[in-house]
């Protein structure tokens, strides 16, 4: 759907309009509009190269869009607006940065501000229940650079959340760990938004472990995007329209195959689904 | 007993005017440098630390040729050193040090036209040994008020931007998406580090510069766990260098029969150096002993290969 | 400008830029700035010693510069590799310090081992700078592949056996020697300036490898010798046109390498990527 002017009964949270990038020559992003209402779970699928990461940046305003609008609550990105909760692809977390899980959580709440910090009981109350929630307890007083990558996950989680965003990014959050770790993150993640009704927008290539908790999917590929309920959006003929050639979804004991054809039947571009349902 | 103390301390020590202006410069310029290097090194920018130390320098020969202050050489250039650096280093590691060592290369050539003229005008003699080792003890005494106005100019730096500077260093990306001007701060941060590089090395010498920057907080840094403490312990260890090689550089004119008297900065390096390599066998020891803890207390992080 | 004593500074440039175009391709590949600058510095130190002692510069040149490597390799890895180097670094140079407070006389050899000297090798040195300058060469020649790996695909190079921290130390130890051979002419404040504008400038110009170092080479030789004729013609030090034409010729890489960039990007629609 284009530039809509139906009156939306709930504010979405985040408005993305027919965002385009193009960088370093090559045409990244593609009109990528969709959005997201609160307290939603949705994975932004696709495979490496996609523009994920690129699109997250232009949602954070790292980025700017050749053309295109991404609003939060109704409001245009700039520095005062709203937080975002965002938690990056890769963070080198160096083994020697003095900083233990707790003092990185803490950071969360005022690390944008200027001038030394005075002593406050709230802080460490609103620190001690973030860890609580994130179940970082066992490890809060360990540096961060000495955590393993699951552990170091929580932390940034918590570190994202402690600022009490409505909406949270995570860039690839399974992509370095292990099914076991990555499946519990899910869960935490899942559960924290439900209770504090925090949209999150999760990006990875691989849909499975998501499946689960997934209230809609933003499908990227060939720079172009298909939004909606991920039974809708999954499916060879949807996939096919993004990727331009023939695409299969098979179904495989409840898990999502996606099987690329041959490539040599080209599909006119037809408008896809934004999930634009009232 | 006052025997053991005129052997640690030699006469005329607490009585020298030199030492005096020595222990409060050394003392001031330690404190700087420990709280701006451990910064320096958290985010791996020891070799712009060390470079705007030369750059410096070559504010200080072109000062000195033109007649004027020194501090305003070395601290002016040394600013705009900085600031170039920034301006043409890329985001990426390497390409930052090349830009860095770009503009070090583009400064030591002009320090060398510098100090050549200097010499050829005749205007002073030892001009390339002054600049760039100086001297703690012939430093006068008239320069404390400006190293402590300088050295309190760039601490208040460090203390305005400090949360910022902090979060942009842990990761630049959760930084800019928290509203973080990532690229203003790490040139207020630079500018920080030319100011406190800039009068060190005036006071006392290029070497001193570096090892008093760099060392205290790198091993502070191997042995401590949060942000107050590094910065404590850096300013300890710096601050207790620096001391005990004046000490030492003034006990050791009276060793063996020849007034051995080496050195200020050999004596504080010697120290800086000597307690890094401690602090390594220190840390890994301590590094093993935690690993050990918590291996006992969490439960095992299976990996379990369970097909897809 | 080209007869008798000044064919020493010929030879002597040549061989010195040889040997920095093609170490120094590595010093820019690996990102080595830092130890690239540090090596030689703490190596003055050892040659003001070696001129206090009697001893042949160059000798104090080789040991500290091998020193200075071998501290940077050792202290490398257990702490933060630009921290080792710094430490090394002072070490080194409070060393030299103590050394050089022990006398007071020799203020213009210092200039000269710090800033360069158009005939800073002497007649009776050349076969032993030429033979260093060999030895050196044929070290890279030797673990060529091994480094080029290592420095591109660290991790592929881990599982074919070569251990990072040895063709480290490899490395610094042929900086140590390019060091050797190259300071009594460039200085040892500014022989790294030589080993980094020249690779840096020849990287932006190139993505292929022999090519890169034939013109790191090449784009060193201009550089040094045009240094060398600028400061016979004005008596200004060598040191000097070194670091500037150093910091030109990174520029103009970087210029380039800009004007490509947007050349590619006014083209429409998908463009071959070569990465």
């Amino acid at each position: 759907m284009t530039r809509s002017d139906h009156i939306a009964v709930t504010p979405e949270i985040l408005r993305v309009d027919q965002v385009s990038v193009t960088l370093a020559g090559r045409q990244i992003l593609d009109e990528v509009s969709f959005s997201i209402q609160p307290g939603e779970f949705t994975g932004l699928i696709g495979p490496n190269g996609a523009g994920k990461t690129t699109l997250l940046r232009v949602i954070l305003g790292l980025q700017r869009p050749n053309a295109g609008l991404v609003t939060v609550l109704g409001q245009p990105r700039s520095p005062r607006s709203q937080p975002i909760g965002y938690v990056p692809q890769k963070v080198l977390l160096d083994p020697d940065l003095p900083m233990r899980a707790r003092d990185l959580v803490a950071l969360g709440l005022d690390g944008n501000k200027y001038g030394m910090r005075l002593r406050s009981g709230t802080r460490g109350q609103a620190v001690r229940e973030m860890l609580h929630a994130v179940d970082a307890e066992r490890f809060a007083d360990a540096r961060v650079g000495t955590l393993s990558g699951g552990e170091q996950q929580r932390v940034l989680i918590a570190h994202a959340l402690i600022s009490r965003p409505r909406l949270l990014l995570l860039d690839e959050p399974l992509a370095n760990l292990d099914l076991r770790s990555g499946q519990e993150i899910i869960s935490l993640l899942a559960r924290i938004a439900r209770e504090q009704q925090i949209a999150v927008l999760l990006s990875a290539h691989e849909m499975n472990p998501l499946l689960p908790v997934m209230d809609r999917v933003v499908y990227v590929a060939g720079g172009r995007a298909a939004s909606g309920p991920a039974d809708e959006i999954v499916t060879g003929e949807v996939l096919s329209r993004l990727y331009g050639h023939r695409v299969d979804v098979l179904h495989v004991h409840g898990r999502v195959l996606v099987v690329a054809g041959s490539g040599d039947d080209q599909l006119a571009s037809v408008p896809l689904p934004t999930g634009e349902a009232g | 007993m006052h025997q053991i103390l005129t052997a640690v301390f030699e006469p005329g020590f607490f009585g020298s005017a030199q030492v005096h202006v020595a222990v409060t410069i050394g003392g001031i310029v330690a404190v700087v440098s420990a709280v701006v290097g451990v910064f320096t090194v958290m985010r791996g920018q020891s070799f712009a630390g060390h470079s705007l130390g030369d750059v410096s320098a070559a504010g200080g020969s072109g000062a000195l040729l033109i007649g004027l202050s020194p501090v305003a050489g070395f601290v002016g250039l040394g600013a705009v050193g900085a600031a170039v650096m920034d301006l043409i280093g890329v985001q990426r590691l390497r390409g930052r040090d090349l830009a860095t060592g770009i503009v070090l290369g583009a400064a030591i050539g002009l320090s060398a036209l510098f100090l050549y003229l200097t010499a050829t005008t005749g205007a002073t003699t030892g001009a390339t040994q002054q600049v760039l080792f100086g001297s703690i003890f012939t430093t006068s005494s008239g320069t404390v008020p400006v190293v402590s106005i300088l050295g309190a100019v760039s601490l208040a730096a460090i203390a305005v931007i400090y949360r910022p500077l902090l979060l942009s260093t842990v990761s630049p990306d959760i930084a800019a998406a928290r509203g973080v001007p990532v690229r203003l701060v790490g040139v207020a941060y630079m500018l920080a580090l030319a100011v406190s590089v800039g009068l060190s090395s005036l006071a006392i010498g290029a070497i001193l510069s570096t090892a008093l920057l760099i060392g205290p907080a790198a091993t502070a840094l191997r042995l401590t766990r949060r942000m107050a403490a590094a910065l404590g312990v850096a300013c300890l260890i710096g601050v207790l260098a620096t001391w005990l090689g004046v000490l030492l550089s003034y006990d050791s004119y009276h060793w063996g029969s020849s007034h051995l008297s080496l050195p200020v900065s050999f004596f504080i390096v010697a120290v800086i150096f000597v307690t890094y390599l401690g602090s390594g066998a220190a840390g890994s020891r301590a590094a093993r002993a935690a690993t050990r803890h918590r291996a006992s207390i969490t439960p095992a992080a299976q990996h379990e290969d369970i097909a897809a | 400008m080209f007869t008798g004593f000044m064919m020493n500074a010929w030879t002597t440039a040549t061989i010195v830029a040889v040997v920095a175009g093609v170490v120094g391709y590595f010093v820019v590949l690996r990102g080595s700035a830092f130890p690239a600058h540090a090596i030689p510095k703490g190596a003055f130190a050892g040659a003001a010693a070696a001129s206090l002692l009697g001893i042949s510069t160059l000798i104090g040149l080789a040991v500290f510069s091998l020193l200075g490597a071998l501290g940077i390799g050792t202290l490398g890895r257990r702490g933060r590799h630009d921290v080792a180097t710094a430490l090394a670094l002072v070490m080194m140079l409070a060393l030299g310090a103590a050394f050089l407070s022990r006398t007071t006389e020799y203020e213009p050899e210092i200039y000269s081992l710090l800033f360069g000297e158009i005939l800073g090798v002497s007649t009776s040195e050349i076969l032993p700078v030429a033979a260093l300058a060999i030895a050196c060469i044929a070290a890279v020649a030797v673990i060529y592949r091994p480094l080029m790996l290592s420095s591109v695909v660290p991790e592929v190079a881990e599982a074919r056996g070569i251990r990072s921290h040895r063709i480290e130390m490899c490395f610094l130890v042929v900086v140590a020697l390019a060091t050797a051979v190259t300071v009594p002419v460039v200085g040892a404040l500014l022989i790294f300036s030589l080993m980094i504008g020249p690779p840096a400038a020849a990287r932006s110009l190139t993505s292929r490898p022999l090519l890169a170092m034939v013109l790191s080479v090449g784009i060193a030789l201009v550089t040094v010798w045009a240094a060398i004729a600028l400061s016979y013609q004005y008596n200004w030090p060598v040191g000097f046109f070194v670091g500037m034409l150093g910091a030109l010729s990174y520029g103009v890489g970087r210029g380039w390498a800009a004007w490509r960039r947007t050349r590619s990007a006014i083209t429409p629609g998908p463009v071959v990527q070569q990465h």
